[in-house]
């Protein structure tokens, strides 16, 4: 089966004016595919998603979505930005909105969707996350997990072609990671398009079809999850990796191991 | 017997007169406050611009308006213009230029610290649901600054009013004028007529002050509810 290419990067470099971010980074995306970006802080994973969507600017390179250059001049971003849904790190609601109006801005004010289809799907997709009932609250009244639940739905109702992850559970307390990434999970497994920035490196395991592995604004590495968190090719990856891994300071005798 | 000095107050047509001169303050308080609302939120909207040039010339103008004292400016403004430049302004014209100078330098400060409080994320998230630049103000940026500013603005317009009080100085006739005239004119005969009509204007001022509070606690209340 041939498959097809919805998101190509082509050599692109980003440069705040202090060193580089990105250095000609490549990565082509298929429709359906999950693909994980990790790698340490500040090696760029984030300004990547943010070149993707338009938020940062690129010095060269370019980026096409569905064989369309994106990163022209002439772009019309809030046209492209509709087939990419984008989820923050600090969630972002607008606080003075509530849940369902949150979700609906888009679709009513960009797409000029009718309304009543609209809140259908809008009730719809928040059933999906279990956020329904809370279609009448503020913000300020969801815990953290809620919000990036309801951050998704906000994405997800504009129907985009792809979707970016910003570190979307880094916030968060540890247990409501797992009520957003179950959303995630989900998503991917209904055959979304997706690419995530994260540091759940067992979350990256089991949603990614492919792992990227970024560092100081270059792809050192990538590969299938299941060889790429055992055996990681660069060294670097492998050094990453071993930061996540704690291994035991006292044996029950009391004598120290290594 | 005890001389009551507010029957001086409904001698001759007093009263009438205070609210004669209560309608200049609130004239004059309320064109200059108006004309600063507008120009102040485009004054704080150009000072969040991130150009060095604007930056300075609108700092410079803030600064300048708030280390003077507003009297200063109105002599400046009254007396300055003539002697210099032969501008002959009426005492209230001078009075309404001077304060819509110094309402706007404040009420730009105001809006421009409520614009730079919206965190950038909001914009950004705004941005990717497709919203063009103008929908996100419209939509997103605005509503959230109304909210922070509303209170503020209304502190500012408060002060104002009550700041016009130095238009005497200048020679225009508003409420604290009158009230002397009357107490003058009266010295004599009722000599301690100054606590009434003091106290009438204490009583003028707070309910041309009172609704604007009034309405700020409302919008308050009802923005914390929702």
């Amino acid at each position: 089966m041939q498959k097809e290419k919805l998101l190509e990067i082509k050599n692109i470099c980003k440069d705040y004016g202090n060193g580089p971010i990105l250095q000609d980074v490549s990565l082509d995306i298929e429709k359906g595919e999950v693909v994980v970006v990790i790698g340490p802080s500040g090696c760029g994973k984030s300004t990547l998603l943010r070149c993707i969507n338009g938020l940062e600017e690129i010095q060269s390179g370019e980026i096409l979505l569905d064989g369309e250059v994106i990163t022209g001049e002439k772009t019309k971003w809030n046209e492209v930005r509709q087939k990419i849904g984008m989820v923050f790190q600090s969630y972002d609601l607008f606080p003075h909105m509530t849940v369902l109006d949150n979700v609906l801005l888009g679709p009513l004010k960009v797409q000029k969707r009718d309304k009543k289809e609209a809140e259908a799907e809008a009730e719809e997709l928040l059933k999906r996350v279990g956020l329904l009932e809370k279609k009448d609250a503020y913000p300020r009244q969801l815990s953290g997990g809620q919000k990036q639940r309801v951050a998704i739905v906000r994405a997800l109702i504009m129907k985009p072609e792809i979707m970016l992850f910003d570190e979307v559970t880094a916030a968060l307390d540890p247990e409501m990671v797992r009520e957003v990434l179950d959303v995630m999970l989900e998503l991917a497994k209904s055959g979304s398009t997706m690419m995530i920035v994260t540091h759940e490196m067992q979350f990256a395991q089991a949603v990614a079809d492919r792992v990227v592995f970024l560092d100081s604004g270059k792809i050192l590495e990538e590969g299938l999850p299941e060889t790429f968190f055992t055996q990681p090719k660069t060294d670097r990856a492998r050094r990453f990796l071993n930061t996540f891994v704690f291994h035991k300071q006292k044996e029950k005798g009391g004598e120290k191991a290594l | 017997m005890q001389d009551l000095g507010i029957r001086v107050l409904f001698m001759g047509n007093n009263f009438e007169r205070l609210l004669l001169g209560l309608w200049v303050t609130i004239r004059i308080s309320l064109l200059a406050v108006l004309i600063s609302l507008v120009l102040g939120t485009l004054l704080g909207m150009l000072m969040t611009v991130k150009n060095p040039l604007t930056k300075a010339i609108t700092k410079v103008y803030l600064e300048f308006i708030r280390i003077m004292p507003q009297l200063v400016l109105l002599f400046l403004a009254f007396f300055g213009l003539t002697k210099s430049f032969g501008i002959n302004l009426s005492g209230e014209t001078a009075a309404v230029l001077v304060f819509t100078l110094w309402g706007t330098a404040e009420m730009g400060d105001l809006v421009r610290g409520a614009l730079i409080s919206i965190p950038k994320h909001q914009y950004e998230s705004g941005a990717a649901i497709g919203l063009s630049k103008l929908q996100i103000y419209r939509y997103i940026i605005i509503p959230q600054t109304l909210r922070r500013l509303i209170p503020l603005a209304i502190n500012l317009t408060t002060r104002m009013i009550k700041t016009t009080s130095l238009v005497v100085l200048i020679g225009v006739v508003e409420v604290l004028k009158v009230a002397q005239q009357i107490i003058e004119a009266n010295r004599y005969t009722v000599p301690d007529s100054a606590l009434w009509i003091y106290g009438t204007i204490f009583f003028l001022y707070f309910f041309a002050c009172w609704p604007i509070s009034l309405l700020a606690k409302w919008l308050e209340r009802r923005w914390n509810a929702a």
